[in-house]
């Protein structure tokens, strides 16, 4: 267990559009949070090699091209593969409602989509991440 | 008609006897008042007084003549309405063909391609990081086949096209122009626009593949070619809209722009080619968001600081070497999931701006933009939109009728003002590339953007639907699903390819370019042959990526 909370914040897949994980990123770094911010163009592998390495308590995904549906899902087989049991998966983004339920399948905690409030954010991840 | 000093001591009278005492029983909202993205400040009233140092015929003048404040055109909108060009493409060729065609019957005047992004960033369809992106955001084009059947009806000549495409821009451009020339359509009547702007992408939007100095070499290859073999073609768009996207503030939107714009200018006369050969191709994306207003002082800014930049600086002698052309889009962060319907209320203003404010071309977000691509329904109501402000309310019966509002001029002075001090900044660090790559213009939008987040969150900054007056019920909009099959088919279709097409004049294609990407040689000849061969964008792209390797991104928060 941690004294903080670590989050990465990654960017899987091309999609180039990084104002909403920033802005994210930079939220939970002001509430106290360790955020790891992997940049543009990562491939589930490398998120979740990052995620091990970096031990984190949480991973938010970000996508807004609609390649979600293709990559949230690997990014969750592979933290599978890998027997990673405890790290919180949200994810973010450009995501048709009809699509969550979908996600929350593979093991997707929650989406925020547009409009969300950083502070509900905040909240979901305190109240769902023990630490010492 | 003005005594400044009277109308001055005027209003210190008014403020003292009127202002102020109503002020007692009827309190103003807020006690200060700002431009919509909060930089400064706005007064109660602006008046005659306001433009005291401002010269009418040196900083405002009349429309087609320097500084071009009013319109870069004698006639604006009188004799030519912008142009509607909505962004649109998905799936397979043949499907963004269909849709094309739908825009051009439905009044559209010019094309513009959204390519998706494993062609953006130059991998093709079957490629491993391609996966799940296929004709999400845009057509997926491998090849020259494609773009054959994208244009399949759709006369070249005739027809102008502008193509969303940065550092595949050398690629898409040798399609284009491969296209035409197995039409017989002579390269010279070639019109569209190249995006062509890596340095906006280094900072807010993501496709760059190569380093800067490479991009860059490639940027001025594509001017040397079109000036020499398309000279109607535009060969950059610099945004602008992007930059704006990612949470700058207005003026940093301007001074962003001028600064990479100036930096693509020192690549060509680096390169050798005279500034009069290639300026009047130069071209704008602009954002028109949120602020009536400003937006329309902004273009004036522009259009006046562009003129002064080319004259005074680069020294151009050719009238049409000043001139600031610019397509919008309307702001597309700016619309909401919630309550879509209200999206279209937010674009119509966005674009009354861009109309005052004199523009060459527009392109509207749609009110589905916070769930997905547009529907065919939202793309028409975008069409219809421009069609109703061109014909039914009067705008464009006179030119620039903003100006001489003490308000917009007060604005357009002083945006003037800001953006020259912020554009020397850029150039104390270096340039627009040096300041990239020591994160300092990132650094400035992230805060930008995370400034305007926390304002929605406190309830400062109200949006209609999200933080304030929302709906228990929301209305529901169809969602644009882009068909599941396009990447199976495009796969199928590129084993075909690669099987049909000749492999000696393919691998003979790649080596030519390999060869001259290490020169100093106009590289964009070779890669329109390879094309005419069928070799696909992934495999020109890995071989570039070989020779100029790739940008590393440094990332700030």
């Amino acid at each position: 267990m941690h004294k903080v909370i670590r989050v990465l914040i990654a960017k899987p897949g091309l999609d180039g559009h990084d104002r909403g994980a920033k802005v994210v990123a930079r939220a939970l770094r002001d509430a106290g949070m360790e955020v790891i911010y992997t940049g543009l163009r990562q491939t589930p592998e490398q998120i979740v090699e990052t995620a091990i390495q970096e031990d984190v308590d949480v991973i938010g995904l970000s996508i807004l091209s609609g390649a979600h549906t293709h990559l949230f899902p690997r990014v969750m087989e592979l933290l599978k593969e890998n027997n990673i049991k405890d790290i919180i998966v949200i994810g973010g983004g450009v995501i048709p409602e009809e699509d969550i339920p979908e996600l929350k399948k593979t093991g997707i905690t929650k989406v925020f989509t547009p409009g969300t409030d950083t502070g509900d954010i905040i909240e979901f991840i305190k109240n769902n991440v023990k630490i010492t | 008609m003005f005594n400044l000093e009277e109308i001055n001591r005027k209003e210190k009278e008014w403020k003292k006897d009127i202002l102020e005492p109503y002020k007692i029983k009827h309190p103003e909202k807020l006690k200060e008042f700002h431009t919509t993205d909060g930089e400064f400040k706005v007064k109660d009233v602006y008046s005659p007084y306001d433009m005291k140092d401002i010269d009418y015929l040196e900083e405002i003048n009349f429309p087609g003549d320097y500084p071009y404040t009013r319109g870069i055109y004698p006639t604006m909108y009188r004799g030519r309405p912008w142009t509607i060009r909505q962004y649109a493409g998905f799936g397979t060729p043949r499907e963004t063909n269909k849709r094309y065609k739908y825009l051009l019957r439905e009044g559209q005047n010019g094309l513009s391609i959204a390519f998706d992004l494993p062609t953006q960033l130059g991998f093709d369809s079957d490629e491993p990081r391609s996966l799940g992106e296929v004709g999400k955001v845009g057509v997926a084009v491998d090849s020259l086949k494609d773009m054959e059947e994208i244009f399949e009806d759709i006369p070249l000549d005739t027809v102008s096209t502008s193509m969303t495409i940065n550092a595949t821009a050398p690629v898409i451009l040798a399609l284009y122009v491969g296209l035409a020339d197995k039409k017989g359509i002579p390269r010279e009547k070639l019109r569209g626009t190249l995006q062509n702007d890596v340095l906006k992408e280094y900072i807010a939007r993501g496709t760059y593949i190569y380093p800067p100095k490479a991009s860059l070499r490639l940027t001025a290859d594509i001017f040397e070619f079109c000036s020499k073999e398309a000279p109607k073609f535009n060969t950059i768009s610099i945004g602008g809209y992007h930059i704006r996207e990612a949470g700058s503030t207005l003026v940093q939107e301007i001074a962003f722009t001028l600064a990479n714009a100036t930096e693509y200018i020192n690549a060509a006369l680096k390169k050798g080619l005279d500034i009069d050969n290639f300026a009047s191709r130069i071209s704008f994306i602009m954002n028109s968001h949120n602020g009536f207003f400003e937006e329309i002082a902004k273009f004036k800014t522009f259009r006046k600081m562009w003129a002064k930049i080319m004259k005074e600086k680069f020294k151009a002698k050719k009238s049409s070497s000043l001139l600031f052309r610019t397509h919008i889009q309307t702001g597309g962060s700016t619309l909401i999931k919630e309550q879509p319907l209200n999206n279209i209320v937010r674009a119509t203003v966005q674009a009354m701006s861009a109309a005052l404010g004199g523009v060459q071309s527009m392109a509207i977000s749609c009110y589905d933009e916070g769930l997905c691509i547009p529907t065919e329904l939202a793309q028409t109501t975008a069409v219809r939109l421009q069609q109703i402000l061109q014909n039914e309310i009067g705008i464009t019966n006179t030119i620039d009728p903003m100006a001489g509002s003490y308000y917009v001029e007060h604005l357009t002075y002083m945006y003037e003002k800001e953006a020259n001090k912020l554009l020397e900044e850029i150039e104390n660090i270096g340039g627009a590339v040096a300041a990239i790559e020591k994160g300092y213009i990132q650094k400035q939008v992230n805060e930008a953007a995370y400034k305007y987040q926390k304002e929605i969150e406190t309830g400062k900054r109200i949006i209609v639907g999200l933080n304030k007056y929302r709906s228990e019920k929301e209305e529901s909009v169809q969602v644009m699903r882009v068909n599941s099959l396009v990447e199976k088919e495009k796969i199928e279709n590129l084993n075909k390819l690669k099987s049909k097409r000749d492999k000696t004049k393919v691998l003979k294609s790649l080596e030519n370019i390999r060869e001259i990407a290490l020169s100093d040689e106009n590289i964009i000849y070779s890669i329109v042959d390879a094309v005419k061969n069928y070799v696909t964008i992934g495999e020109i792209c890995a071989v570039l990526k070989e020779i100029f390797g790739e940008y590393k991104e440094r990332t700030f928060i």
